[in-house]
């Protein structure tokens, strides 16, 4: 049983389409990237996942079965837009929230304390939610969003705001939910995380899907027919390679339809150069984003 | 524990724990208590011990001889004015007045003073027409007589019920005294209780919590909980200024006599004060609730709050006009208005009998209008509450809401 079942959802604002015809499913013990340009619907989807707004038509199921009181108290959400009572203390914050997803005082207080240890903030625990920096305020958020022991965690760009040394520890820490069985969907602008973290993706545009699936197999199929190395030596004309473009520090070469890496390899390897580096070139996830959305706005 | 129990809870604790509503619950008492101390000391400032006036007068008519004491005044005869002006420049007098020779066509006297007056003391007033009453009249008519003509109308007015029977409620100020004063602290409470709930939720709002509440329950429990729980804190601070209202009274009365203990409570008053109370808190809260909503910030929400809470005060700004003309059909109209009702029924139930049908009519109407609202709010809330930055105008409000 998938952790979340979209299936066919569609929502309108007035007389546009936020999100068309969309369907998708995370399994558990997965990291689920959602990704896409501002405005695509990746917030919308992911509100009517947590049944803050309803579809106009279509189902999504979650941990099996329509979202219900009880299964809330299952989820864990850290929204794009978020934030704590400013007025209360850290500890007080977490426990009340904590109770609202159904954990009694004591053991959100322990699980809370174990947090915060683990966090190096519990020196911070009496302190008011606005005497802490904002990334400070943000590892809180994150606690809030998963004391719980949620089994489906949802974040919403959980690492703006972030300096490097929060945006590590909130990455291991999404990493060991992942290893504990846990489904979490990363919606997120920042690729190099998605490609960091995630297993599989789904990119929207303009509220349709453009692209789903496996990282690598995406990878793959965005893959240019090119190899890409650093040598020493003179390079002479290589059977197979129709261009050369040369770039610092290496070379890209684009191979014809009907030459493997392998067998450039073998050539190269018999002109007598020394290869340093040897890599079949694959686009960042950030190239395949801006193809993919460029190709939609075309 | 119940979610919506939890909010309830959380909200409760939360605003009583608040500065603002610490010192207003405190505040009312010893506002109280303040206004006592102060009436001491002016009434001690204003009433010396008590001390006789020495006042002479010059009788030009003749007869005017008898009756020269009265209550803390003794009157002096003087046969000339300058002996009279004379003994007032000495201080032996503290003024003097001339009965002239045409006073009986005329019936004018003249009063001669060192003070800067603005009129003429009621004691001195009482003393001098008294004293001319009682020389006028005396081995005329009767002693009775005299008195009954300078005092000849008392009216005591008794209300009787349809039967004829002396009716147990009974007009007159003393039946204002807890309705208006009962009434003034509920338009009080209503102006900070519905206050609360739109910081509440405002602060919500602006402090980007609701997506993280709105996670782990719903619209309507978050709006019952917030609602009941700020409601039960402010229940509290009424609970806490009647509390302590017999405790004030009976300092007062001390200190006012007799007075207080002629009040009188219309009967029903605690039970439609308590179903005011109710009413009025939730259709206040009610709206609140949906203003904050479809407000960007806690400060804008307080803005467009304040005019809606204003009616809540407007029977005070009309209570001359409701003592003055108690049976106009305007009352009977913002009896039933819900911004106006909570406080003007209390305040009419001290001033004149309201009839049953008003009071039916007045609650149905305000029950109506708050589930209705509940309805309207709740989409509101669903419809705008994640919605940062941008106040929808009304026209955008009532499409919205059309279309659910």
């Amino acid at each position: 049983m998938p952790a979340v079942e979209v299936n066919r959802i569609i929502k309108l604002y007035t007389d546009k389409v936020v999100v068309d015809d969309l369907s998708f499913s995370v399994a558990r013990n997965e990291i689920f990237g959602l990704i896409g340009p501002n405005g695509a619907g990746k917030t919308t989807t992911i509100r009517m996942m947590m049944d803050i707004i309803k579809p106009d038509s279509g189902q999504i199921a979650i941990l099996g079965d329509k979202l219900s009181e009880a299964s809330k108290n299952k989820l864990g959400y850290l929204p794009e837009e978020r934030g704590l009572y400013q007025n209360l203390k850290v500890i007080d914050s977490i426990i009340y929230l904590a109770s609202l997803k159904g954990m009694e005082k004591h053991s959100a207080e322990v699980k809370a304390e174990e947090l915060l240890n683990k966090i190096g903030m519990m020196a911070n625990k009496n302190k008011k939610i606005e005497e802490l920096s904002k990334g400070m305020s943000q590892i809180i958020q994150f606690i809030v969003t998963i004391i719980h022991d949620p089994e489906l965690i949802i974040l919403d760009e959980p690492f703006s705001g972030l300096d490097p040394v929060n945006t590590e520890l909130l990455k291991q820490m999404i990493l060991d939910l992942k290893n504990q069985g846990k489904a979490v969907i990363l919606s997120t602008h920042q690729m190099n995380q998605v490609e960091e973290l995630c297993d599989r993706l789904l990119m929207i545009n303009n509220g349709r899907a453009v692209l789903c699936g496996n990282l690598k197999e995406i990878k793959s199929k965005y893959r240019s027919n090119s190899i890409i190395i650093d040598f020493e030596g003179k390079l002479g004309q290589v059977p197979g390679v129709t261009e050369k473009r040369n770039h610092t520090g290496y070379v890209e070469l684009i191979l014809d339809g009907n030459t493997t890496p392998k067998q450039v390899l073998e050539r190269l390897v018999s002109t007598g150069i020394i290869i340093n580096r040897f890599e079949v070139a694959t686009p960042s996830l950030n190239e395949i984003f801006l193809k993919v959305v460029g190709e939609n706005h075309e | 524990m119940n979610k919506t129990l939890l909010i309830f809870r959380h909200e409760f604790l939360h605003t009583v724990k608040r500065t603002g509503f610490i010192i207003l619950t405190l505040a009312l008492p010893v506002l109280v208590l303040l206004g006592i101390g102060v009436f001491h000391i002016v009434s001690g400032i204003i009433n010396p011990p008590v001390e006789v006036t020495r006042i002479g007068y010059v009788d030009e008519v003749g007869g005017f001889d008898q009756f020269t004491s009265q209550e803390n005044v003794t009157l002096i005869s003087f046969d000339t004015t300058e002996t009279v002006t004379q003994a007032l420049i000495s201080k032996d007098i503290e003024e003097y007045f001339i009965i002239p020779s045409d006073y009986i066509s005329k019936g004018i006297i003249a009063r001669y003073t060192l003070e800067k007056q603005l009129t003429v003391p009621p004691e001195t007033q009482v003393a001098i027409k008294d004293f001319l009453l009682n020389n006028l009249l005396a081995e005329k008519v009767p002693i009775n007589t005299i008195k009954v003509i300078g005092s000849p109308l008392n009216l005591v007015t008794i209300r009787l019920t349809i039967t004829g029977a002396i009716s147990p409620e009974q007009g007159g100020f003393t039946n204002l005294i807890i309705p208006g004063i009962f009434g003034f602290l509920l338009a009080f409470s209503l102006l900070f209780s519905s206050a609360y709930v739109l910081q509440g939720l405002g602060e919500e709002k602006e402090n980007r919590l609701m997506e993280i509440l709105l996670s782990s329950i719903s619209t309507r429990q978050l709006m019952i909980g917030k609602v009941l729980g700020v409601g039960a804190a402010c229940l509290a601070q009424v609970v806490v200024w009647v509390i302590s209202f017999p405790f004030l009274l009976n300092l007062a009365s001390s200190s006012i006599g007799g007075f207080i203990s002629m009040i009188q409570i219309p009967p029903n008053f605690l039970v439609l004060g308590v179903v005011y109370f109710i009413l009025g808190y939730l259709f206040f809260a009610v709206l609140s609730a949906g203003i904050a909503a479809v407000s960007s910030t806690v400060r804008e929400a307080q803005g467009l709050a304040g005019i809606f809470t204003l009616f809540a005060f407007s029977p005070f700004w009309f209570f001359s006009l409701l003592l003055t003309f108690p049976q106009s059909p305007i009352w009977v109209v913002f009896s039933i208005f819900p911004f106006s009702a909570p406080v003007l029924v209390m305040l009419r139930l001290g001033v004149t009998a309201v009839p049953v049908w008003q009071l039916v009519a007045s609650i149905t109407v305000m029950a109506l209008s708050i589930v209705g609202g509940l309805l309207l709010v709740a989409k509101l809330l669903r419809i705008y509450i994640l919605m940062y930055g941008k106040r929808p105008t009304l026209r955008e409000i009532v499409r919205n809401l059309k279309r659910g």
